[in-house]
């Protein structure tokens, strides 16, 4: 049985490395400064009888490729197409943190959003009505205390629920002004036939418009391997390049 | 002063002052670092205190604090809205 | 498929050139601002009753980075986790020095009922359980204290504080504001410091936060600073008052490993690394209590597991050649005199002498060896030691000629020396140049041996020793 891959997002200091030992039992170091995750970390764990590999992404703003970190991020997310992304949320300054769970559903489906520190946000008066936000989005949003273990039986059966089709989203997208849209849509229509399925269009079209060129090359790369792959499996006498 | 919309730099405010951003003078990959950091047009910053040598100078901007040297606060350009100090 | 892909690359170069067209950095601003603005109306749906308890860190942040109290306060806080872990580490550390001793006594008697031959008696137990005791003792009680107090500070959120603080050092010398981060995580271990300065984004400002992490003395160097600090700085002084001079002088010598970081950091941007320092932004999270407990218990095991698994793997098998070398006689004299013999005249003129140039030079793989190897060599010169009293190592100190000079010069070289084999190791996979792997050896070591012979020079013109 294949193990579920869930990628773990979010900005830096929201507690995902305090989620990710919780969920994995694994002692990840955790500390309370921005960039503590250099190097993404690979757990795995069980529940109701399934495999689980939780990765966890390094802390970022957002998922534009200002940097490696966001790079590291944005890649795992587009090449590697985990089963199921959680994008970790920090309920004290959910206004920032809510860009980058945005920036994740253009770019996949499968996302839970989990808002963390929830104790500590309600200490400071602070009312979230996740149903709310999860109506608002179009996907499954949870409440947790990762580091008082507060949420974390919710947030694992609407995990399991996900990725086993129980649950179906409906990711909310963003929608830009006319003059951008025209752009995306004529873009988009290209970049389909190049890509078929492979990679959210819409996403991709939007990073080109942002001035993302490497991004392609990359995809290109990458896409070439892949059919390399597919064919070389088929026939694999004749490949000649 | 305000009347005539002159625009001030952020470097220029001094702590408490709240801010309107109006204009990022600023290219490339720290421009996208700002805009990511909630540093966009119309948002407000709220000058915090001073770092022990004088820079750089905390802000907050989005409900979090963010620390900007005086090189990149000096190319934050906006409108101080006295007043609504928190 | 040629033509496949050929014709796949001319519809990608024309969708390239149509984006050309149309992309610009109104776009941009205007897809980023377009997110922020649904976020914010997001947040206007979904929360309600904000208040201005938020602003909590704000208060506690006008006074931890207060012009007139952000420095007194770094300092305090460091020199409070010093006192706290010499005076708490005392007691253990004997303990544990007294338990090995005992148990050498009772492995002793056990080899001689067994008649068991002499040499093998001598690099098991006066080699390999006298040198890892050794290590155990001295470094096990401060660094299962240090680091959980440490890691208290980080969980709670001051470390974003100090480098918020000391930005306009950093900015002055050309480093990033980031790198006193990275200072950080060398006082726990340079090697895995070298890692952490992957936060640095520009190659070059990255290249001087490696190349200076060393003059962080890591939990390898610590015991060995506070042991000479408290046998030869504090003469006179008991208790209390020892303790808090001890914690004093270690705070100096961490002072004079940041102004030396900043004048190397400084002197690169100025020659080998020139530029100017790139962008800077900074969040300093909310302060958070954390979980102390937890926090403690964890960072206590994870150390404790750490040294004696560094004991393990790096003090037993040295402690076993520098037995083998103080054993096996080149004529009269061991191996490890002659090579003891060879340094003597550089370690004297640096104010120490060859045993201790010897120890340094074994010591490479990891700094905690140093001060076992040390003693094992003394050691093998006939004064016999029973390890269980850590004062009566001062005799042995006292007995080789060792002054308040020696002292002093061997803490400042250990400050001060080339990074141990793990940490260069380290700085070679992250640049990947056999160049700045050898400068992050050079440049150190050249400081070390510069700063110990000016001090011995100084003090004997003076007379003072």
């Amino acid at each position: 049985m294949r193990a579920n891959t869930i990628a773990l997002a979010g900005n830096p200091n929201t507690g995902k490395s305090t989620l990710f030992n919780t969920l994995t039992g694994l002692k990840q170091h955790t500390g309370n400064w921005p960039g503590k995750t250099v190097i993404h970390a690979e757990g795995s764990f069980e529940y109701n009888g399934e495999q689980y590999v939780l990765v966890d992404l390094p802390g970022t703003y957002s998922l534009f490729s200002n940097s490696t970190d966001e790079e590291v991020a944005r890649d795992y997310i587009i090449f590697d197409q985990p089963d199921a992304t959680i994008v970790v949320l920090d309920a004290t300054s959910l206004e920032r943190n809510l860009n980058l769970a945005l920036q994740v559903l253009e770019m996949t489906n499968n996302v839970i959003i989990c808002i963390n520190l929830i104790d500590e946000a309600e200490k400071k008066g602070i009312r979230i009505d996740e149903k709310k936000l999860s109506r608002e989005l179009g996907i499954p949003v949870v409440k947790i205390s990762a580091r008082n273990k507060k949420g974390i039986d919710q947030l694992l059966a609407t995990l399991s629920d996900l990725v086993n089709g129980k649950i179906m989203t409906t990711p909310y997208r963003m929608t830009y002004s006319q003059e951008i849209e025209d752009a995306i849509t004529k873009i988009e229509s290209k970049l389909k036939v190049y890509f078929q399925d492979t990679y959210p269009s819409r996403w991709l079209a939007l990073r080109l418009l942002d001035g993302d060129e490497e991004l392609i090359l990359k995809l290109q790369h990458h896409n070439n391997n892949r059919q390399l792959e597919v064919k070389t499996h088929d026939v694999p006498i004749s490949v000649k390049s | 002063m305000t009347t005539e919309k002159k625009l001030t730099s952020l470097a220029e405010c001094s702590h408490g002052d709240c801010f309107v951003i109006k204009e990022l003078n600023i290219e490339g990959t720290l421009r996208r670092r700002l805009l990511d950091l909630g540093f966009v047009k119309g948002a407000e910053v709220v000058v915090l205190h001073k770092s022990p040598l004088g820079d750089p100078v905390a802000y907050r901007v989005s409900n979090t604090t963010i620390a900007l040297r005086n090189d990149e606060s000096s190319n934050i350009f906006g409108e101080i809205v006295r007043g609504d100090l928190k | 498929m040629t033509s496949q892909s050929a014709l796949n690359h001319n519809s990608l170069q024309s969708i390239l050139a149509e984006v050309k067209d149309v992309s610009n950095e109104d776009i941009r601003d205007e897809i980023v601002s377009n997110i922020y603005d649904k976020s914010k109306s997001l947040c206007k749906k979904v929360i309600s009753e904000k208040q201005s308890e938020l602003y909590r860190s704000d208060k506690l942040d006008d006074i931890f980075t207060s012009r007139i109290w952000g420095f007194p306060i770094m300092l305090v806080m460091l020199g409070t986790i010093f006192y706290i872990t010499i005076a708490g580490a005392n007691v253990p550390s004997e303990m544990i020095a007294s338990l090995f001793g005992y148990l050498e006594t009772q492995l002793t008697s056990l080899f001689e009922a067994l008649h068991a031959p002499e040499w093998l008696h001598g690099i098991l137990v006066l080699g390999l359980f006298r040198g890892t005791g050794w290590v155990i003792s001295v470094m096990l009680p401060p660094m299962a204290i240090f680091f959980p107090i440490f890691a208290l500070l980080e969980n709670y959120g001051y470390l974003p504080r100090v480098a918020f603080n000391m930005d306009r050092l950093f900015k002055r010398a050309g480093g990033h504001g980031k790198q006193s981060l990275t200072m950080a995580m060398g006082f726990g271990c340079n090697a895995a410091a070298i890692l952490s300065t992957r936060i640095i984004e520009s190659p070059r400002e990255r290249m001087l936060a490696i190349l200076t992490n060393n003059f962080v003395p890591c939990n390898g160097r610590w015991p060995t600073l506070i042991l000479l600090a408290s046998l030869f700085m504090v003469t006179g002084f008991t208790g209390a008052t020892g303790t808090l001079l001890t914690a004093a002088i270690l705070m100096g010598f961490v002072m004079l490993g940041i102004v030396v970081t900043l004048t190397v950091s400084w002197t690169l941007s100025k020659t080998a690394l020139k530029g100017v320092p790139t962008h800077y932004t900074l969040e300093l999270p909310p302060f958070r209590r954390p979980k102390f407990w937890n926090t403690i218990i964890r960072a206590s095991i994870d150390k404790a597991w750490n040294v004696l698994k560094r004991a393990v793997i790096v003090a037993a098998p040295a402690s076993i050649l520098t037995w083998v070398f103080a054993n096996i006689y080149i004529g009269t004299t061991s191996i490890l005199m002659h090579f003891v013999n060879f340094l003597e005249p550089f370690g004297h003129a640096l104010g120490m002498d060859g045993f201790i140039m010897a120890a340094f030079i074994l010591g490479l793989p990891a700094n905690e060896i140093v001060i076992p190897i040390l003693i094992m060599a003394y050691l093998s010169q006939g004064a016999m030691l029973e390890i269980e009293d850590l004062s009566r190592l001062k005799q042995v100190f006292i007995d080789q000629g060792w002054t308040w000079l020696t002292a002093l010069n061997m803490m400042l070289f250990s400050l001060l020396h080339f990074p141990c084999g793990t940490t260069l190791v380290n700085i070679y996979k992250e640049t990947k140049s056999a160049k700045w792997t050898f400068m992050s050896f050079l440049i150190p070591t050249v400081i070390a041996i510069g700063v110990t012979w000016l001090i011995a020079t100084v003090v004997r013109a003076f007379g003072l020793v």
